[in-house]
C-alpha cells in the first residue's frame, strides 16, 4: 500500500474534505449535540465506532453478496438496513456489558442510524474503491481507513464547535440570531478556516 | 365538505411556511446545503425528495395498522429506502446529468430527517389523504427552502440563475458557491425569519 495514498486519505478526510464542514454530511447531530463538550465527545466516539464498523461490514456485504448476485442496485436499501440493525446490536451489547458506557452513549446511538455521515461514508467507499463491481487493490484496507478518518474528522468538527458554543453562551448575540442561526454562521467561519487546507498536495 | 377543504388547506399549507421543514423545524439540512449550489440542482433534489415524501407517507399511512409498533422504524426505513432506490434508478435513466451532479446525495435521501420525521410524526398516526397532503406540503416547503438558498448562492456566487447570466458588473463572490457560503446563507435566512416572525427559540 502506498504511503502517499494513505496520507492523502487521512489528511483529506480529516481536514480538506471534512465531512461536516465541506461535504455537509451529518449536520443534524453537528448542530443538535454541540451545545456542550462532554456529550459532543461521547457522540463523536460513538460515530467513529459505528462508522468504522459499518464501513467494514458494508464492504463485505457489497463484495461478497451484492456483486456476485448482481444486486448492486439494492445498495441503498441493504446498506441502511445493515447500519440500522448493526446500531441496534451495538446498543444491546453495550447495555448488557457496560451500563456506564450505555449511559454515556446510549441516547446517541439511535440518532446515528439517521446520521447521513454514516451512510455517506459507506456509499463513498463503494464509489471510490470499486470500479464496475470490481474492488481496486487494497480496497478493503483503504475503505476501513477512509471510514475511520471520516469519523475522526466529524468528531474534530463537533468538538471544535461545542467548545465555541460553550463560550458563546456568555456572549450577547442579537436576539434573532441566537441559537441555530449563530451556530450556522460560526460553522461557516470554521468551514472557511478549513478551506485553508485545500492547498495540501502529496 | 367545507371541513374537508379546511383540513386540506391546513395539512397542505403548514409545510410551506409555518412549519417549513428547513427554516422552522431545521430538518433535512445536509441536502439543503450541499445541493443548493445552483437552482437547477435544488429543484431536482426538491422534486426527488418530494416524490419520496409523498409516496412513503401514502404507503406508511396505509400500513400503519398492520405494522407492529415495536418494529415500525425498520419498516419505515425499508419503505423509504425502496422509494429512494426507485428515484435513484429513474434519475440515472432519465436525467443522468442531474444524477451525476447530485451524486452521493441521491441515495442519502434515505436518511433525510424530514422524510423519517413525517413518517413517524404524521403518516403513522393519520389517514391516507391527510398524509398525502402533508407530504405534498412538506415537499413543496422543502423545495421552496432549497430554491431560496440556491437562488441567493447562485446569484451572488456566479451572477447567474438557472445558467442565465443576470449581471456581470463586478466579479462574483465565489465563496458563496463554496461550503462557507451555504452555511452563511442558511444562518442568515433563519435569522431573518426569526426577525420577521418575532420568534426566538431560546
Amino acid at each position: 500500500m502506498d504511503l502517499e495514498i494513505v496520507l492523502s486519505i487521512i489528511i483529506g478526510m480529516v481536514f480538506i474534505n471534512n465531512f461536516v464542514l465541506s461535504k455537509f454530511l451529518g449536520l443534524c447531530p453537528f448542530l443538535g449535540v454541540s451545545r456542550q463538550i462532554k456529550p459532543a465527545a461521547s457522540m463523536g466516539l460513538a460515530v467513529i465506532f459505528v462508522m468504522t464498523l459499518s464501513g467494514f461490514i458494508t464492504w463485505f456485504v457489497y463484495r461478497f453478496i451484492l456483486v456476485p448476485l448482481n444486486l448492486v442496485y439494492l445498495r441503498t436499501i441493504v446498506f441502511i438496513l445493515v447500519i440500522a440493525s448493526f446500531v441496534q446490536l451495538v446498543e444491546m451489547i453495550i447495555l448488557k456489558k457496560s451500563p456506564p458506557l450505555y449511559r454515556a452513549l446510549g441516547i446517541y446511538l439511535p440518532l446515528i442510524t439517521t446520521n447521513c455521515a454514516v451512510l455517506g461514508v459507506t456509499v463513498l467507499n463503494i464509489n471510490t474503491f470499486f470500479v464496475n463491481g470490481k474492488p481496486l487493490p487494497d480496497s478493503f484496507a483503504l475503505s476501513l481507513l477512509q471510514s475511520f478518518f471520516a469519523g475522526i474528522g466529524f468528531t474534530l468538527a463537533l468538538l471544535l464547535m461545542s467548545g465555541i458554543r460553550e463560550r458563546l453562551d456568555l456572549v450577547d448575540v442579537p436576539k434573532a440570531l441566537s441559537g441555530i442561526p449563530i451556530a450556522f454562521i460560526i460553522a461557516s467561519l470554521m468551514s472557511l478556516a478549513f478551506m485553508g487546507f485545500n492547498g495540501f498536495h502529496f | 365538505m367545507r371541513n374537508l377543504r379546511a383540513l386540506a388547506v391546513k395539512e397542505f399549507g403548514k409545510g410551506i411556511f409555518r412549519e417549513n421543514p428547513v427554516f422552522v423545524i431545521v430538518l433535512g439540512l445536509c441536502p439543503a446545503l450541499a445541493v443548493s449550489v445552483s437552482l437547477e440542482n435544488a429543484l431536482g433534489m426538491g422534486l426527488a425528495a418530494s416524490f419520496v415524501l409523498v409516496s412513503s407517507n401514502c404507503l406508511i399511512s396505509g400500513i400503519r395498522n398492520i405494522v407492529p409498533n415495536r418494529i415500525r422504524i425498520p419498516c419505515f426505513i425499508v419503505v423509504i429506502a425502496s422509494f429512494v432506490t426507485i428515484v435513484e434508478l429513474l434519475m440515472a435513466a432519465f436525467a443522468p446529468r442531474l444524477a451525476e451532479q447530485l451524486g452521493i446525495f441521491v441515495p442519502l435521501i434515505v436518511v433525510n430527517c424530514i422524510i423519517m420525521g413525517r413518517a413517524e410524526g404524521f403518516a403513522s398516526k393519520n389517514r391516507i389523504l391527510p398524509s398525502i397532503l402533508d407530504g405534498l406540503g412538506m415537499g413543496l416547503g422543502f423545495t421552496l427552502a432549497l430554491s431560496t438558498v440556491a437562488i441567493i448562492r447562485e446569484l451572488l456566487g456566479s451572477g447567474k440563475i438557472l445558467g442565465f447570466t443576470i449581471f456581470e458588473v463586478y466579479p462574483p463572490a465565489t465563496i458563496m458557491i463554496l461550503a462557507p457560503g451555504a452555511l452563511l446563507t442558511l444562518g442568515m435566512l433563519i435569522g431573518l425569519i426569526n426577525l420577521i416572525t418575532g420568534k426566538n427559540k431560546r
